[in-house]
């Protein structure tokens, strides 16, 4: 049987002496996404974390390609892109200046037009050069989205990407994610709203509001 | 030499940040100066007692100087995410965590030596002593910032994480401390500065290489 890209075996999850989820498996592979859903405190955020290899699980292991990524830390991160809650920007500097310096930490090198360009696809052109700390919630979120354009990486890992984002924008991150998708590559996100990704790319949804004890 | 660029990227984006922010840096800069302006003036116009205590008083002012900035070093990153970004990096972590490190000695340890000869004056240094003086701050104070980041990745998160520092790295760095002013007080004697330089040096080796390993270790404890 072909092995799916991002595998996740039992995953266990346990945050003070609560277990939050226990007995996960999760098989996701090219094209297809995994839509995380469940109450505030249900563990969302640290089965993304765990998925992305920040936190370790209590129990399980995560593959990535048929090997654990804690073993392949430097290609799997190559080809993962992680959105969290935190903006992750600086707030004195610019969003061109923020995009330049993550994506160069990042090992990849983009020019000043690159990312003048994709801070223009997601409407944000007037603000370029603004710090961060004077724009809104959602302008710092379409700004944090702006990387994705930039960076190829397969698998993406987005917590609450519409959050704070308005119509126009929600639609746009959408036709994003979709683009993603044919392109073949893998998506885990949150959201308390339904994403609508398209009939095309097949989604699962798991919900981990039952899982509490 | 993308590992050259990203460790080039993080220090040079602490560097930008500093610049947007001034007040952060001048608040260890004017400590190191008022504290080590104040000391002659408090004990009085005794040039001899003075000469005497001038290498330890400065590299006590010093120390503490660079003490100030360390609780910020990576308590900033780690509030706004940019740390959890750099953890998911595929270059690896040390290489950003030295250019953090670089990026803190320019602002706080960088100066200090820089001021040296000015304060030196006021303790009535002899101009070849204040050279060994700028010289052992210079090897001094890298190993300050070296030494410093494994204690504030250490205490990142915890509560009193400023308090936590201070305990945890000041006896780190008696060692030096002692060589540090030692090799001055040494020189005016006559016996020479040869011997604590090298051993200075020598730490300084060693903590280059093992700190930025530590601080990463340590850094990954404190995100899980």
């Amino acid at each position: 049987m072909q092995q799916p890209a991002l595998h996740a075996r039992n995953l266990r999850c346990v945050r003070g002496n609560q277990t939050l989820f226990e007995n996960i498996d999760l098989r996701l592979d090219s094209g297809q996404w995994l839509y995380l859903q469940g109450e505030n405190g249900a563990g969302k955020t640290s089965l993304l974390r765990i998925l992305a290899g920040l936190t370790l699980p209590a129990d399980g292991e995560v593959l990535w390609q048929n090997t654990p990524i804690g073993k392949q830390r430097q290609q799997f991160h190559r080809d993962l892109l992680y959105i969290g809650h935190h903006a992750g920007l600086k707030e004195d500097l610019t969003l061109t200046e923020n995009l330049l310096a993550q994506l160069t930490i990042d090992g990849v090198h983009v020019s000043h037009t690159d990312v003048r360009e994709a801070l223009c696809r997601m409407g944000l052109a007037k603000r370029q050069h603004l710090p961060a700390r004077v724009l809104s919630a959602g302008q710092k979120r379409r700004g944090l989205l702006a990387r994705a354009l930039l960076r190829p990486a397969r698998l993406w890992i987005l917590d609450e990407p519409f959050n704070a984002l308005d119509v126009h924008a929600v639609a746009d991150v959408q036709e994003l994610l979709k683009t993603h998708l044919e392109n073949g590559g893998l998506l885990v996100l949150t959201s308390h709203q339904t994403p609508d990704l398209g009939q095309r790319a097949p989604g699962f949804i798991l919900n981990l509001s039952g899982q509490r004890s | 030499m993308t590992l050259i660029s990203a460790y080039l990227a993080a220090l040079k984006r602490d560097l930008l940040l500093v610049i947007r922010r001034k007040t952060e840096v001048l608040t260890a800069l004017f400590f190191f100066v008022i504290v080590t302006t104040l000391l002659p003036l408090g004990i009085g116009p005794e040039p001899d007692l003075l000469r005497k205590i001038a290498p330890g008083a400065m590299w006590i002012a010093a120390l503490l100087a660079t003490l100030l900035g360390l609780q910020r070093l990576f308590a900033a990153d780690h509030a706004d995410g940019t740390l959890e970004q750099m953890v998911l990096s595929p270059e690896p972590l040390s290489i950003l965590v030295a250019g953090k490190i670089t990026a803190h000695w320019l602002v706080c340890g960088l100066p200090l030596v820089l001021l040296a000869p000015v304060i030196g004056l006021q303790f009535d240094l002899p101009g070849d002593a204040i050279g060994i003086l700028m010289l052992t701050l210079l090897i001094g104070t890298p190993l300050l910032s070296f030494i410093g980041a494994i204690g504030a990745a250490l205490t990142l998160g915890a509560r009193g994480s400023a308090l936590l520092v201070s305990l945890l790295v000041l006896p780190l760095y008696i060692p030096t401390l002692i060589f540090g002013a030692g090799a001055v007080e040494s020189y005016i004697a006559g016996l020479g500065a040869d011997g604590h330089l090298s051993l200075l040096g020598a730490l300084l080796i060693l903590a280059a290489t093992f700190s930025p390993w530590a601080t990463t270790a340590a850094l990954r404890i404190s995100l899980e």
